[in-house]
């Protein structure tokens, strides 16, 4: 069976890839400091930081996309230099990234064909061969002749890993792989990783969740403000208990604030947030969705069909379903960014049909939008701009269409405060913090100003844990006054849980059904989710 | 992680409330650096023709600037070469290409300098001179109107429509001066010509008329209301990201055709003070077409109407000076453009060493060990 893959020679724990002195500087940030990695055969290497550590950089270093300023890089023993994707291609350095690199278009075997070693002439056979070699060594079942794009995300990123190995690569580098897949397609993912440590394969596994690193891994590194902080061996990681190897994930994550961080809800009882259906006492209806339909940007139709749903007062609504399900689509026609194709949204009672999306925003229907860095926010201008930028020409920032900038600065310092939000001054290029920071000003300017109810689709992706639970404290805040009431779009099952009073369960645009959260409700949903799903 | 192009080219849009002046100083010399290279490139050059780079610079400094007669020629130019800059900016800021400037320009100058001469039998001159500055803006701003709608209704792509409407502009301008608006006095086909005494007058004590100081009111104006107004801030949100324009609830179509329409006119009052101050006539295919250069001069300016100012005013001289010292060292008139070319030449390449090239690396190391603390603040770790 090693024989599909080039795995290369020596004993099984060998020392394929070692990293020394690694050090990235960009103009104003040091991304990697003086990095030391050791990647065996045969382990998946967990790379765990918080977002803006320098996981992806150091990655990106090894795939050839960025040169290091400092550092050696050596491959089985071997000093390399990777000046270009090419050269960490030919030894054999392989990348899975978050996004789909695959033509949509092509069928598997053909994304596949693009890859190298094929010559000018195009052996579709070989190819075949090729491809029956691999998915039985992995466990996986997939069809050449499919088009990707219609692949779910999790038969996707399998080809991704395919066309890795059909690349010949011996260390694969995983970006963030979980981050779009449904609960089974994690499991799956888990199973093509044993495949491909039995296969003396290195993967380098990168995360910021906590749980993941610890299941997954064999061996975890931490990095943080480039730093490496640690690496936990497999030793200790078979001998310490979960919550001692918690402890120690913490303590080199956060240096001394592991104390302060015993709350934050991926360490502790998720529940403690709230939710776990109490609406016995769910307040009047805020937000009625009455047979939602809306039309694809290209005329497709239905890409949103005859949803119904209603939002009370003090409640959360979760919306689960696999990313690229409707939620986007839905989440704009209710704000007002996409034309509704049929139906009606009310809020409050008012019919939403003829308001614009500043009119909706003025009357408490709120967008926390997942396109942060595309929509959400401008990247060149200040942050205390960016706060104010659904406000724009109304009291009491602008009187007869003079920017007062004393009360923006005043409403902005008020509320960098309130959200603790990181940056040198309100006059900083939004487009220069962090994400989570990023994600602060979005949540900041969505809750401030008397919200009613605020559609947040996916707030917490691509989140710290830190920031994670700050958000999620926020949602939860929001509506347990009882005043407002929350649309929560999320892919991630267990943030649902945690702040939900109910689930409505969204596949391909349609509504699945509505789970109350309590006890069992994970494997309701679940059931649910798979289906409706396509192809798994 | 830290957005490495919002960061460069921060201070270009003015990105905080008070915004733009405050480093005035540090991106003017920025951006004046390739105009050196390009003056020096352009001495190399004329050192291979055989003449006299210092002479040639010299006599273009003096005519276009050290002389009183000269300086006031170059402030003239500056007022029509200011207008339609700031025309530009006001598009180009809202991330919408006009690029049919000459157009706008020529259709407004046909039809202020056709209705001048009429207007004047019929009104009094003092009514006549503000109403065909309103008129030239108008019709510069109504040229925009096709191609702002097809931009806001159908997406489509406003350097090609604007482009299109330039030709007909152009073409249109020349079939109302040879039609409606011919001269039966003159022999070559042109407008009636407004007698000198009814254009814009002087301002005292100089030959210079009063829309050099139209152009600054202008400008001031554009100025307040890219920094101090809601409708600024808006334009800037769509020039910056459409898409956040659109999901702030900014009303997009509006403002495409709004700040269309205001760059058309602003262009089109550069026609009616071009035509009011200085010619009192337009003659058939005449097109100064100012521009096509006015639009490297405006991103060399940072799209800042004030930065602008000085930019201009240099292009100005080069045009009016190096018009006598082109002359003089018995080389075309075509030189001039070769010159400005070089300089954008290094306009794009300093950009290029600043974002990605050694020097930026250079200047990032030294940064880097400088802004290290700020950026824990920033939370970047």
């Amino acid at each position: 069976m090693g024989s599909a893959f080039s795995s290369g020679s020596g004993s099984p724990d060998a020392v394929v890839l070692e990293l020394r002195g690694i050090t990235k500087v960009f103009p104003g940030v040091r991304a990697n400091d003086h990095v030391d990695l050791l990647v065996r055969r045969g382990e998946v290497h967990c790379l765990l930081g918080e977002n803006g550590a320098g996981k992806s950089t150091l990655m990106n270093v090894l795939a050839g996309i960025y040169m290091p300023d400092e550092g050696s890089i050596r491959i089985d023993g071997r000093e390399v230099s990777i000046s270009c994707p090419r050269d960490a291609i030919d030894l054999g350095v392989g990348m899975v990234h978050q996004h789909s690199s695959l033509i949509p278009d092509f069928t598997v075997l053909e994304n596949l064909m693009l890859g190298r070693g094929e010559g000018w002439r195009l052996s579709t056979g070989r190819a075949q061969d090729g491809l029956k070699r691999l998915t039985t060594t992995l466990g996986v079942a997939v069809d050449p002749g499919a088009e990707t794009g219609q692949l779910s995300l999790g038969q996707q990123q399998q080809v991704e890993i395919i066309k890795a190995l059909w690349q010949g690569s011996r260390i694969l580098i995983l970006d963030e792989p979980t981050s779009m897949l449904t609960p089974k397609g994690i499991e799956d993912l888990e199973r093509v990783l044993r495949q491909l440590k039995q296969q003396g394969l290195a993967v380098i596994f990168i995360t910021h969740k906590l749980r993941e690193a610890f299941a997954i891994g064999d061996r975890v590194s931490v990095l943080r403000q480039g730093r490496l902080q640690g690496t936990i061996d497999r030793e200790t990681m078979k001998a310490a208990s979960a919550t001692e190897m918690q402890r120690l994930v913490v303590e080199l994550m956060f240096p001394g604030e592991a104390e302060t961080l015993a709350h934050v809800a991926e360490l502790s009882d998720l529940s403690e947030l709230g939710g776990g259906g109490r609406a016995a006492t769910a307040g009047e209806p805020l937000l009625e969705l009455h047979e939602v339909v809306v039309a694809g940007q290209r005329g497709e139709i239905g890409i949103v069909e005859a949803i119904s749903l209603t939002i009370h007062a003090g409640e959360v609504l979760g919306v689960a379903g696999v990313d690229g399900n409707g939620q986007r689509p839905l989440a704009e026609a209710i704000v007002g960014q996409r034309p509704l194709a049929g139906g009606d949204v009310r809020l409050a009672g008012t019919s939403l049909r003829r308001l614009g999306i500043g009119a909706r925003q003025r009357r408490g229907l709120r967008y926390v939008t997942d396109d942060r860095l595309g929509e959400g926010i401008v990247g060149s201008m200040s942050v205390a701009l960016n706060l104010v930028s659904k406000r724009i020409g109304t009291a009491p920032f602008w009187v007869h269409g003079r920017t007062r900038p004393e009360v923006i600065a005043a409403h902005a310092e008020e509320l960098v405060r309130e959200y603790s939000v990181a940056t040198p001054s309100i006059h900083t290029p939004a487009g220069s913090l962090s994400g989570g920071n990023i994600q602060k000003v979005i949540v900041a300017r969505e809750l401030s100003l008397d919200p009613k109810v605020v559609v947040f689709n996916k707030p917490t992706y691509g989140l710290d844990v830190k920031t994670t639970a700050a958000v999620r404290a926020r949602i939860r805040g929001l509506v347990d006054g009882g005043a407002a009431g929350a649309l929560l779009i999320s892919t991630d099952l267990e943030e649902l849980l945690a702040l939900s009073d109910r689930v409505a369960v969204l596949s391909r645009g349609r509504l699945m059904g509505i789970v109350r959260n309590g006890p069992g409700a994970e494997q309701e949903i679940g059931a649910l989710m798979i289906g409706g799903e396509h192809g798994e | 992680m830290v957005n490495e192009a919002s960061r460069g080219s921060a201070p270009v849009v003015g990105s905080s409330i008070p915004s733009a002046g405050r480093h005035w100083g540090r991106t003017f010399w920025q951006r004046a650096a390739p105009v050196v290279y390009g003056l020096i490139a352009g001495g190399v050059l004329l050192l291979v023709m055989g003449k006299n780079p210092i002479a040639f610079y010299w006599t273009t400094l003096e005519s276009g600037l050290l002389t009183w007669s000269g300086l006031m020629q170059t402030i003239i130019r500056l007022a029509p070469l200011l207008l339609m800059s700031a025309g530009f900016i006001v598009a180009f800021q809202a991330g919408l290409w006009n690029i049919g400037g000459d157009g706008q320009f020529l259709l407004a100058a046909a039809v202020v300098a056709g209705l001048g001469a009429p207007a004047l039998g019929v009104m009094p001159f003092w009514l006549v001179l503000p109403l065909l500055c309103v008129v030239g803006f108008l019709v510069g701003g109504a040229w925009t109107v096709v191609p702002s709608l097809m931009k806001a209704y159908y997406g489509m792509n406003e350097i090609i429509t604007t482009l299109m409407m330039a030709f007909i502009g152009i073409n249109l301008a020349n079939i109302l001066i040879k039609g409606p608006f011919l001269s039966h006095v003159t022999l070559v086909p042109q407008t009636d010509v407004i007698p000198w005494v009814y254009l814009l007058p002087f301002i005292p004590g100089t030959h210079i008329h009063v829309g050099i100081v139209i152009a600054l009111v202008a400008l001031v104006l554009v100025h307040f209301m890219q920094t101090r107004t809601s409708y600024g801030l808006r334009l800037r949100i769509l020039g910056a990201s459409p898409r956040a324009a659109l999901h702030a609830g900014i009303s997009v179509k509006r403002d495409i055709v709004t700040a269309f329409a205001l760059s058309g006119g602003l262009i089109g009052l550069a026609a009616a003070v071009e035509v009011l101050g200085v010619w009192g006539y337009v003659r058939a295919d005449w097109n100064p077409a100012f521009g096509m250069t006015l639009f490297a001069i405006v991103f060399l300016a940072g799209l800042d109407v004030l930065v602008v100012i000085p930019f201009v005013f240099f292009f100005a001289v080069i045009q009016i000076g190096g018009h006598e010292a082109a002359r003089q060292a018995g080389l075309p008139n075509d030189f001039l453009l070769l010159l400005i070319g070089l300089i954008l030449f290094f306009m794009v390449l300093t950009e290029w060493a600043r974002t990605r090239g050694w020097l930026a690396r250079l200047r990032g190391r030294h940064a880097g060990s400088m802004a290290a603390a700020a950026e824990e603040a920033a939370g970047d770790g």
